[in-house]
């Protein structure tokens, strides 16, 4: 006992002590004359090289192109994200961001209660009426979503263009609606220049861990490869890592997913089918500080950019002339309307 | 973060009486605070402005103390499950979950209900519910403990893994909302939030299940320390063998101790599905049932210790947030961590706890 409370008088005047130290350069202050933006990330968010990241990387442009003083939240739990937003809402943020789908229901709910401030929410799912009818979000809210299967179609066709064979692979995460938009953009695009191939399609799981299960990706990726497929495209976050493992043994090629996959396994990697959430990021930051910034759901398509897919130094070698004149013309096909791309089972 | 005031040691029996407890865990909390002043230099700030932070966001304003008491309302009730199983004498890893569980019970059964169900049948319901759904994922380790001396530990832990898969596969495919991880929102049984009686509250999540936490600690108080089982469960905590002898049916003890600390956990489920969001959604409040352990220990498994504990790591995991602007979200949780790890070697029961956990393993 005596013991004890010697060791808590010293520790009280050691923590007295160190709370009056005041390091050089404390607090900084976000400098900038741009706006004031919020942004709260999924739940473990940061660091997934997708989605999450690619917002970072949009608020670090708008921090140093546009001055934007740009603060960013990691919630803990389910309620931090509306915690989180409300947080920076209250602040008097000129806009707050919330990254990825789950946060739709917490922006709605604040655009409503904060006319005043701007909302905008990436992969913001919105949500139906009892008759089946889209709920328009709020007047002060952008709906940043993206056209997945536009992107989709061109890696599709490109696989079937390159891949010498009739059989393609698709590896999927969870079994849901947002990753069969990949699925049936990629199909239409294999079938735009190859009627007669094939498209093995299999999802991981029915489940979020569909997500995060590299065993599995790589259990459906040597299985689809020894079915003869060439060319597996993927759209399940980490799991997808197991599928390009399976490329690596087999000496086969992947298509990436979100972000720029080459360096996961490079010289395996045919072509990654990119989403343009740093640039979504960065334009609805640019559009507060312009004052073009304007609610609605915004639907980011090859026409603006908010897809695409990775033709660069790293992976040119494994695309052929023909196959990219042939690919960049089916890209203006559907920029121009001509070809519409679906994107239900 | 306190600076508690410290007096001689004290001859006086009642000041001992409460010195003895209380000293343990608030030299851990100083250690605590120590590590945070250390780790807040290492990213260059200053300790007494990140404090002010967490202190200004927490119990500064109506709202931010709406959220400490919305985020303890969760880790009281997996506290008091934890508490009550290191009363008999068991670890219960569970309580993850069987919150989840118990949560989704709830829902399932305020789906279940039609709509303009009176609120005090529905509410009654929901929460029954909650509790039952509880129970039930402590089942599975409860029978196996009592019947054949499973270590609850382990069984607890893997009906985490088991709870986790089966409602992620039915959120997933039976009772979505399209593009969500939720179910479609209850039709009867929501408990109005706080803020409907004091506005200060409003926009914090803070609803009148706290009552309901509140309400279970004296529960649980009631039974451990007034009656017949209570007293026989902590002396099956204390020395099973003992209290085999004194007749008490130990595995019986084992198995209603983790189905009624199920329940306290599952319990802890209807903050957020009746008070706050009205549906259950996946991973609702990840990471409450492992804190129900640091709050238990923190707590020193005494329902009024845990009700203050639970507030303490409420106002940490808010606090993340208000200072999330200077420092990482991750010091935080290694805060929590260090508490809990000073808190574990410096409280007796844990000790006893370790060394009874040696000696079944020889």
């Amino acid at each position: 006992m005596r013991k004890l409370i010697v060791a808590l008088v010293v520790l009280s005047v050691v923590h007295l002590a160190l709370l009056f130290i005041e390091p050089a350069g404390a607090t900084r202050i976000a400098t900038g004359d741009g706006v004031d933006v919020g942004i709260v990330f999924d739940v473990g968010g940061r660091g997934d090289k997708s989605f999450n990241d690619g917002a970072f990387l949009g608020a670090e442009r708008a921090m140093k192109e546009l001055g934007a003083r740009v603060r960013f939240i990691e919630p803990g739990e389910g309620s931090d994200r509306e915690a989180g937003l409300r947080l920076l809402a209250a602040e008097g943020m000129d806009l707050v961001i919330g990254v990825g789908f789950i946060f739709s229901d917490d922006l709605t709910l604040l655009a409503k209660e904060y006319p005043g401030v701007k909302f905008a929410g990436v992969d913001y799912a919105v949500a139906m009426d009892a008759n089946g009818k889209p709920v328009p979000p709020p007047d002060n809210l952008a709906a940043l979503k993206f056209r997945e299967e536009e992107g989709s179609f061109l890696v599709g066709a490109l696989a079937a263009l390159v891949g010498n064979s009739k059989k393609l692979g698709f590896v999927g995460g969870m079994d849901f609606p947002l990753i069969h938009k990949f699925e049936m953009g990629y199909r239409a695009g294999v079938q735009a220049v190859c009627p007669d191939c094939t498209v093995i399609a299999q999802y991981a799981g029915v489940t979020p861990d569909a997500f995060k299960n590299p065993g599995r990706g790589q259990e459906l990726g040597l299985s689809q490869y020894q079915q003869g497929v060439n060319v597996i495209f993927h759209a399940s976050g980490s799991t997808g890592l197991g599928v390009f493992e399976a490329a690596r043994r087999l000496g086969k090629l992947a298509i990436g997913v979100d972000a720029d996959q080459y360096a996961e396994a490079p010289g395996f990697i045919l072509t990654s089918m990119v989403k343009g959430v740093d640039e979504a990021v960065f334009g609805a930051i640019r559009q507060v500080q312009d004052g073009t910034f304007r609610g609605g759901i915004f639907e980011l398509g090859l026409k603006e950019r908010g897809v695409n897919y990775i033709d660069d130094a790293n992976n040119a070698s494994l695309i052929t002339g023909a196959a990219r004149e042939r690919v960049e013309a089916l890209r203006a096909e559907i920029i121009a309307g001509r070809i519409t791309v679906p994107s239900t089972k | 973060m306190s600076h508690p005031e410290v007096s001689a040691p004290a001859r006086d029996p009642w000041v001992q009486r409460l010195m003895e407890p209380l000293l343990p865990p608030l030299t851990a909390l100083l250690i605590a605070a120590v590590v945070g002043d250390l780790l807040i230099l290492s990213f260059g700030q200053s300790p007494r402005e990140v404090y002010r932070l967490l202190v200004d966001g927490t119990w500064g304003n109506a709202y931010g103390f709406g959220q400490v008491l919305y985020k303890a309302t969760t880790l009281a009730c997996t506290g008091l499950a934890v508490a009550l199983g290191i009363r008999a004498g068991m670890f219960n890893i569970g309580a993850e979950g069987q919150l989840a569980l118990g949560g989704f019970a709830a829902a399932l059964v305020g789906l279940g209900l039609p709509a303009g169900t009176p609120a005090v049948l529905a509410i009654p319901l929901c929460v029954l519910a909650a509790g039952a759904g509880g129970s039930l994922a402590a089942t599975v380790p409860g029978a196996l403990k009592a019947r054949y001396g499973a270590s609850e530990v382990i069984v607890t832990i893997m009906m985490n893994f088991i709870v986790a898969a089966l409602l992620n596969w039915l959120v997933a495919t039976k009772v979505n909302v399209a593009e969500s991880l939720h179910t479609p929102e209850i039709h009867a049984g929501a408990v109005p939030r706080l803020a409907e009686v004091f506005p200060a509250f409003h926009g914090s999540a803070a609803n009148f299940t706290i009552l309901v936490a509140i309400g279970l600690a004296v529960l649980v108080w009631w039974f451990l320390f007034r009656t017949r089982a209570g007293y026989e469960l902590r002396a099956v905590g204390l020395q099973p063998d003992a209290a085999e002898y004194g007749g008490v049916n130990v595995g019986r003890t084992w198995w209603r101790t983790l189905l009624l600390s199920g329940a306290l956990a599952g319990l802890g489920g209807i903050n957020y599905v009746l008070g706050y969001k009205q549906y259950y959604e996946e991973g609702f409040a990840a990471g409450a049932g492992y804190l129900g352990i640091a709050v238990a220990l923190v707590g020193r498994n005494h329902p009024a210790g845990v009700l203050v504990a639970s507030l303490l790591f409420a106002t940490l995991s808010q606090g993340a947030l208000a200072v999330n602007a200077l420092v990482p979200k991750q010091m935080l949780d290694v805060l929590t961590a260090v508490v809990i790890i000073a808190v574990a070697t410096a409280v007796p029961e844990v000790q006893r706890l370790l060394r009874s956990l040696r000696g079944r393993q020889a």
